[in-house]
């Protein structure tokens, strides 16, 4: 008959006026900014540094300056000086620290190659999206002081790659100790053993072959 | 119970206000007086009910489409005042953010544009639209001017704001406005047959064109709670869903939207218009509505006349803006429901489908009067008849005009 | 009461005579229209309500329409309106000529016709009194218009019926 399919239409929008009062599904506005949207686990924008211990983010970076995010950066817009002196990382070894690392984030396009080839877990994606400004080129080149963010931060933001990252790092460190620990026993066994074999035993200097690198890509 | 109701303090209020307002003043100027209250009276009225219902359209067609509408305009901190209210108060104050906003806009007009009649065409829109409203009865005895021929005088205010259209449209010396404003113009002739038509019926039955006498004519109640309202007939139920969709087209308002929608020829006859003209048409075509929606409620809904005979207590005057904020409401569920008619389906819609039905319609209301006399079982014969009249050629038609089309399927990506 | 009627009578007579003088044919169709709105007021002042509504619906509302679509599709330069002749001398005198007979005899005829004041009081202009007048004293002329009325009307249908057989490949 003519027009059912009207009054079809009219009761579904009926139904829409009288859901959107109570029914979550059938009101999709988020009041910003007295409301957000929860953003998804793998969403990201704008990269961050990791810090150990959130009482000394400067110090404990876990970046060593080794700029190979810099150079893997396809529009260049992370800058990187290495500092003089080193400072020990999370697991006692001296590394460099960058004196200075800047993201121009008026250039950044948040592709996440720098998180991808950094081999110390050192930068992370961040989720910001409210670092407006009104100042457009000082504010918007972001320095260490404000990319430095806690390792707790990086569980808040990013729970399950957080939970990856430590289980493989504190993996990783294990191995490394009980390979010193090895080697230290393996060592001890050789003094042990040694003093019992005659001392007079040339010491061939083990002649290392040329570094076969070819040119380099 | 009528009796009482009819001398409530409420319901004589207005009049006695007005009354005691013309009298403070001597007798030469009393005419002017009384008429210049009455005047200024439906300003305040209905430009408040103006801004209050743009505003109620957009947060009710933002909620049947799952959004809220403007709920963010409060109250502006007055640098003056000592406090600042931070509530934002639902939103309401959004319609003063709009005049303000429309009254600061650069006025541009074309320089090649006909600079005379660019300027009149909004104050004829608005001043035709305004005039309708001083044949609408309000209230009992609240009628602005009590004409004898009433339906007419509305009709005839109403089809020269279609003249206004026109002049916004060549005025603007822009082809695509003189093209929408020639569809604008079709539209709103095609509309017009149906739009009369569908009320002569209630000018046969009720036998007068004043409006007074057609709400007074509504108002009896079978056992105290069925009311006479015309809608409750079967002709009057087919004569107002005529006039509804042609009330709808008269008012340029969705489905019938074409003239002013935004993807069609930019804004149509309105393109070159900025600033207060523009707001001047817009409300233009609210007051349309609202003047053709309290016709409707005045023809076909009882006017002022309460539905049920113990709910007199309410004044007369809100039962007529009840009904009228209800038909309103309607319109604006309308418009969040359905699609825009092409301007080749409008027209076809009005004259092959609107017209004949209406004219039936009229047929159906002679059968009415001339059978009035029937009583007892004969009365279920006549509502028979009746209704036999206005429904077996609506499906015929119906089923006849949509020969040959199939049903829409709908194939969305897998 | 007359400063009323003579300002009708100015804006009608104002408007009737400009609508021949512009050039711009648009702006004369619209203030012929201005002369058919003057009327209407002239009817009211007489207190013809009726006929003074029907005059604005069917005048201002629907012939001004007719006027104007045939204006507009039939215009075929958008700047030079009109080609007007020049005025040589021979077209001047014929024009006054023609002109002073025509105002003469109306003006013959005006005078010598006697205008009596109304005697009895004025007909009663009830709308159901013209209703009745009309079906009643009038109804065969109302037949006949109500006839060609209806003729129309469902000529106006059958074309637009015809038209959309025509078209039914192309339109959904």
């Amino acid at each position: 008959m003519l027009g059912t399919g009207i009054i079809k239409g009219l009761a579904v929008t009926a139904k829409n006026f009288l859901g959107s009062y109570h029914d979550p599904k059938r009101m999709v506005t988020v009041e910003y900014p007295e409301q957000k949207t929860v953003l998804p686990e793998n969403y990201r924008n704008f990269p961050f540094l990791i810090a150990e211990n959130a009482a000394d983010p400067m110090g404990t970076l876990r970046c060593v300056a080794c700029q190979i995010c810099e150079k893997e950066c396809p529009p260049q817009c992370i800058i990187i000086e290495k500092s003089k002196d080193k400072k020990p990382d999370a697991s006692g070894k001296m590394q460099l620290y960058p004196a200075i690392f800047g993201i121009d984030t008026s250039v950044c396009m948040s592709c996440q190659i720098c998180v991808e080839v950094c081999p110390f877990d050192a930068i992370k994606m961040d989720k910001v999206y409210e670092i407006a400004t009104t100042n457009r080129f000082e504010d918007l080149f972001l320095t260490r002081e404000r990319l430095a963010k806690p390792n707790s931060y990086y569980h808040e933001i990013h729970p399950l790659e957080a939970a990856e990252v430590d289980g493989r790092l504190a993996a990783d460190r294990k191995a490394a100790e009980d390979k010193a620990k090895a080697a230290a026993a393996a060592k001890a066994a050789a003094a042990v053993a040694k003093p019992t074999a005659p001392a007079a035993a040339p010491v061939v200097p083990a002649v290392k072959p040329p570094v076969a690198g070819g040119p380099t890509p | 119970m009528i009796i009482a109701a009819a001398n409530s303090y409420l319901e004589r209020a207005p009049l006695e206000w007005r009354d005691w307002a013309v009298n403070l003043l001597p007798v030469p100027l009393q005419w002017l007086t009384h008429h210049l209250i009455t005047i200024v009276g439906v300003l305040a009225v209905f430009g408040l009910f103006f801004a209050f219902t743009t505003v109620a359209e957009r947060k009710l067609l933002g909620r049947l489409q799952n959004r809220l509408g403007p709920n963010r305009s409060g109250v502006p901190k007055f640098s003056i005042l000592p406090w600042h209210l931070k509530h934002k108060l639902f939103g309401l104050t959004q319609p003063f953010a709009d005049a303000i906003k429309a009254l600061t806009k650069e006025d541009i007009v074309p320089a090649a544009a006909d600079h005379v009649l660019h300027f009149l065409a909004p104050v004829i829109v608005v001043a035709f639209s305004l005039m309708t409203f001083a044949v609408l009865p309000f209230g009992r005895n609240i009628i602005p001017v009590d004409l004898d021929a009433a339906l007419l005088y509305f009709f005839a205010a109403g089809a020269a704001t279609e003249l206004a259209i026109f002049m916004a449209g060549w005025s603007s010396r822009n082809k695509y406005s003189l093209l929408a404003a020639m569809r604008a113009l079709a539209q709103l002739i095609s509309y017009e047959l149906p739009l009369i038509l569908s009320v002569v019926p209630i000018v046969l039955v009720a036998g007068t064109l004043s409006t007074k006498t057609i709400v007074v004519n509504q108002g009896f109640w079978t056992f105290g709670f069925l009311p006479h309202w015309f809608i409750f007939t079967p002709w009057g139920a087919a004569g107002f869903l005529i006039f509804l969709v042609a009330a709808l087209a008269e008012s340029n308002r969705s489905p019938f939207d074409l003239p002013e929608a935004e993807s069609e020829l930019i804004a149509g006859h309105l393109t070159e218009y900025s600033g207060f003209k523009y707001a001047l048409f817009f409300m233009a075509e609210y007051f349309g509505l609202t003047a053709l929606s309290g016709l409707g409620v005045t023809l076909f809904l009882g006017g002022w006349q309460a539905p049920c005979a113990f709910l007199e207590f309410i004044p007369s005057y809100l039962w007529f803006m009840m009904k009228l904020v209800g038909m309103i409401v309607f319109f604006i569920w309308v418009r969040g429901t359905l699609l825009r008619l092409r301007i080749d389906q409008l027209t076809r819609l009005a004259w092959q489908f609107l017209v004949p039905l209406a004219l039936l319609n009229i047929a159906n209301a002679a059968f009415w009067v001339l059978t009035s006399h029937w009583s007892g079982p004969l009365q279920l014969v006549r509502w028979a008849v009746s209704l036999a009249i206005v429904v077996i050629p609506f499906l015929v038609m119906g089923r006849s005009l949509t020969a040959g089309y199939a049903p829409r399927t709908y194939r969305y990506a897998p | 009461m007359t400063f009323a009627l003579i300002l009708i009578a100015v804006l009608m007579l104002g408007s009737a005579a400009a609508a021949m003088l512009l050039r711009n044919l648009i702006h004369s169709a619209l203030l012929l229209i201005l002369s058919w709105a003057g009327v209407a007021m002239f009817y009211l002042w007489a207190g013809a309500e009726f006929v003074a509504f029907a005059q604005i619906l069917v005048y201002v509302g629907a012939i001004s329409m007719v006027v104007l679509f045939a204006v507009l599709l039939t215009r075929q330069n958008q700047v030079a309106d009109m080609l007007i002749e020049p005025a040589t001398r021979l077209r001047a005198i014929s024009a006054f000529t023609v002109g002073a007979c025509l105002a003469a005899v109306m003006a013959s005829a005006i005078l010598s016709s006697h205008f009596r004041p109304p005697a009895a009081a004025a007909p009663a202009t009830d709308v159901k009194q013209i209703g009745l007048d009309l079906m009643q004293h009038h109804g065969a002329a109302l037949l006949i218009v109500g006839v060609i009325l209806t003729v129309a009307l469902l000529g106006a249908t059958v074309l637009a019926a015809t038209e959309a057989k025509r078209n039914r490949e192309d339109t959904p």
